[in-house]
């Protein structure tokens, strides 16, 4: 079977090309573009090119043809642009989720399948398989600590129909000691950390120099509106967030709610950052169909967060609501909610 | 893996395989004649020598005087040397640097990198023709005007330009005229007089020499200070110990591309149309840019509408068909045409279009195996594009 690989010079992606060589498919190698290599400084510069040239030396060591497809044009108008409008909007954006499901598995795909592939594989910590019912079911990987299903619950039906995750039934130890055994050079290269168009973490100059008006400065008020102090721009901060709010007091005080419209950081003790409910909007179901009435299911709020147990229904426009049994802290603006049904993805959207 | 697939090289003006009499030659110097041609003894004599001859023969492609052809490092070096040199031996008096808007980048990068050190720059436009046209040359010489710099041939697209014409306009007004004639050197013939330039870059490796070896052809009178300082060699214009080897290739190459080019233009040049009908009658959507220009045997530029260049390039590899677009950017991807946004076509054709470039390997059946396969990977690629982006 002819199946096209996203590779991104990563150990992950590199281990899903080799392994599906040695399982005899016809393996094409692709590798994104996303940002201009020269660098106009809006960019970070440090590592892609890098990277991309990682890919390319994996594939010539497994045997594969590999080419970089440029994708600049795409992931702007996708990617970036919806990462600085959330920030302007007082959300906390979660782009890798986009980039899966409006580039990977959109138009890298639509590429794919022009070039007779069948399946597009990532190195992503999933797994998918078929359903007793024909469709297609997400599963969390394998390895519970590297899971990446939470970035990949807005996919289709259609979209994992055509996608293969080789790397979902290992661990990382595994992935990395297959990629030892065939000497590939990235077998120990650390994992990524950061958004990778923001290489620094700084994520308010990036928003800022892409968006110079959302710089506004705004008033960060404790919950009865009394003002504490003021702010250079609401896209400095993020739900939760303790420090950098240059508030001194004699206890910690955490951001509750960010206005976008009239420039407010509402900030406040920790303990009123729990909420029992959520609603999310774009919801995707995996399956196609909402669940009928109030589903027992989990639901993680962040890449980092333990799946909490709950109920969760479907609601009218595309959006869910889920109720927690126990309140969490920190419920994010913009970050995705994914249920979960023990491993298994129910849906995923977007936090109100 | 796939089965193994029988491939077509159709990207000559990318570059050539070297010559077997080339490599056989340049094997011999590298083992043999080694010595450094500036040392005194034999070996140093022996290598001098050789050089010497190598110099005859690519001053014979061109109609040049052996003592006016200094070896680089290549086209872009060649180039380099011409619009610098140019730029720093006259900018006392002219700060103007003249170029077309469809130079290689080794031109117009450095006319930009000049334009940031404070040096005024004009690009010609082109027409749909992709050929300068000499009105827009005599509106834009200044009196300040340094250097003229206009390609002989297109790479992406194979046009000639008129540049016995453009060289005329240009001295009128005092200026000196460079071409980059990279692409058409040893592929139509180059008299330098007859081109009636000031200085002239060429390339061993687009007719089939090695790679890393060009050279520059400055008339005598010429004064250019070099880029690289060092020793003497090459008359003081480019230092550093020879590329002997290189040379020595770079000659046995122009050597047989003077003797074979009109040969091999006419049978290129039937190819060429042969595939170029073919493509336009076997699929839809399809225009030969710069088809009623005069071009260089081996080039054609084809816009394939509703498809994006760079999957059909990638399709046609995977074929074995080895095709080229447009001009690579650092990481190997590729940029929308800078040449036909020149031309003034709309975006959907800059992106969209495919150059092949034949070569003397190419067969009757290589270009039919083209003309077979293409239509199948175009309509594939037209009906599995969906919109490309949904935001």
């Amino acid at each position: 079977m002819r199946i096209v690989v996203a590779m991104s010079g990563g150990v992950d992606s590199s281990v899903a090309a080799a392994l599906l060589v040695e399982q005899g498919h016809d393996v094409i190698g692709l590798s994104m573009q996303l940002y201009d290599q020269g660098g106009d400084g809006s960019f970070g510069t440090c590592c892609t090119l890098d990277d991309l040239n990682d890919a390319r030396r994996v594939a010539d060591a497994i045997g594969i043809p590999h080419y970089i497809l440029n994708f600049e044009k795409q992931f702007q108008e996708t990617v970036v642009s919806n990462f600085v409008r959330e920030y302007a909007a007082g959300r906390t954006p979660l782009p890798c989720a986009h980039c899966n499901s409006d580039l990977k598995f959109a138009t890298l795909l639509d590429r794919a399948l022009a070039l007779d592939a069948e399946l597009v594989a990532t190195g992503h910590y999933a797994r998918v398989a078929r359903s007793a019912e024909g469709g297609f079911v997400l599963r969390r990987g394998l390895d519970a600590d590297k899971d990446q299903s939470y970035f990949l619950a807005t996919l289709t039906q259609d979209q994992l129909a055509c996608a293969s995750f080789p790397v979902g039934n290992l661990t990382k130890t595994d992935v990395r000691a297959y990629a030892h055994r065939l000497g590939l050079k990235v077998a120990d290269k650390p994992d990524s950390q950061e958004i990778c168009f923001v290489p620094d973490g700084d994520y308010a100059a990036f928003v800022s120099r892409q968006e110079p008006a959302v710089a506004r400065a705004g008033a960060i008020v404790d919950g009865t509106g009394q003002t504490l102090g003021t702010h250079a721009g609401i896209h400095r901060f993020t739900v939760g967030q303790r420090k950098g709010l240059g508030i001194s007091g004699p206890a910690p005080v955490y951001v509750l709610k960010i206005e976008a419209e009239s420039g407010t950081v509402t900030v406040g003790p920790r303990a009123a950052l729990e909420r029992e409910t959520l609603t999310a909007s774009q919801v995707n179901w995996i399956s196609g169909v909402a669940p009928e009435g109030w589903r027992r299911s989990s639901a993680q709020i962040r890449h980092r967060h333990t799946a909490a147990a709950g109920r969760v229904r479907g609601i009218e426009s595309h959006r869910a609501e889920f109720v927690f049994d126990e309140p969490q802290m920190a419920i994010t603006p913009g970050q995705a909610v994914v249920f979960y049904e023990a491993d298994v993805v129910i849906g995923g959207g977007w936090i109100d | 893996m796939g089965p193994a697939v029988q491939r077509i090289y159709f990207d000559h003006n990318a570059t050539t395989p070297v010559h077997p009499a080339v490599a056989e030659r340049m094997a011999a110097v590298l083992t043999e004649d080694f010595g450094n041609p500036s040392s005194i003894h034999h070996f140093g004599q022996r290598s001098k020598a050789l050089i010497d001859q190598a110099r005859s023969a690519v001053a014979a492609l061109i109609g040049a005087d052996p003592s006016e052809i200094t070896f680089t490092s290549g086209g872009t070096e060649s180039d380099n040397l011409a619009i610098r040199g140019a730029a720093e031996s006259l900018e006392k008096t002219r700060r103007h640097l003249i170029a077309s808007a469809i130079e290689h980048e080794a031109v117009l990068n450095t006319l930009k990198a000049l334009a940031r050190r404070g040096a005024l720059t004009t690009l010609l436009p082109v027409g749909e023709s992709g050929i300068v046209s000499p009105d827009a040359l005599a509106a834009a010489l200044t009196e300040e005007t340094a250097l003229v710099s206009v390609m002989h041939a297109n790479n992406e697209i194979g046009t000639i330009q008129p540049i016995s014409e453009l060289s005329t306009l240009a001295k009128a007004r005092g200026a000196l005229m460079h071409s980059d004639a990279v692409q058409s050197a040893g592929k139509i013939p180059v008299d330098v007089k007859a081109l009636g330039v000031d200085l002239l870059s060429i390339s061993a490796h687009k007719f089939h020499g090695p790679k890393g070896i060009g050279a520059i052809w400055i008339r005598r009178g010429v004064r250019l200070p070099p880029i690289a300082t060092g020793g003497k060699q090459e008359r003081g214009r480019r230092a550093g110990t020879e590329n002997v080897a290189g040379i020595v290739g770079m000659g046995v190459a122009a050597e047989i591309a003077r003797t074979k080019m009109v040969e091999d233009g006419a049978r290129l040049s039937s190819l060429r149309d042969r595939l170029e009908d073919g493509i336009l009658r076997a699929v839809p959507g399809t225009v030969v840019n710069g088809v009623r220009s005069p071009r260089v045997p081996n080039t054609t530029n084809i816009s394939f509408d509703r498809v994006e260049a760079e999957s059909l390039l990638i399709a046609l590899d995977l074929e074995g068909i080895a095709v080229s677009t447009g001009s690579a950017c650092s990481s190997g991807t590729l940029e929308p045409s800078h040449v036909l946004k020149a031309m003034g076509f709309p975006p959907h054709r800059t992106q969209n279009s495919i150059r092949f470039s034949l070569g003397t390997s190419n067969s009757q059946a290589d270009v039919d195996h083209v003309i077979a396969v293409l239509p199948g990977l175009v309509e594939k690629l037209r009906h599995l594009t969906r919109t490309p982006v949904r935001a």
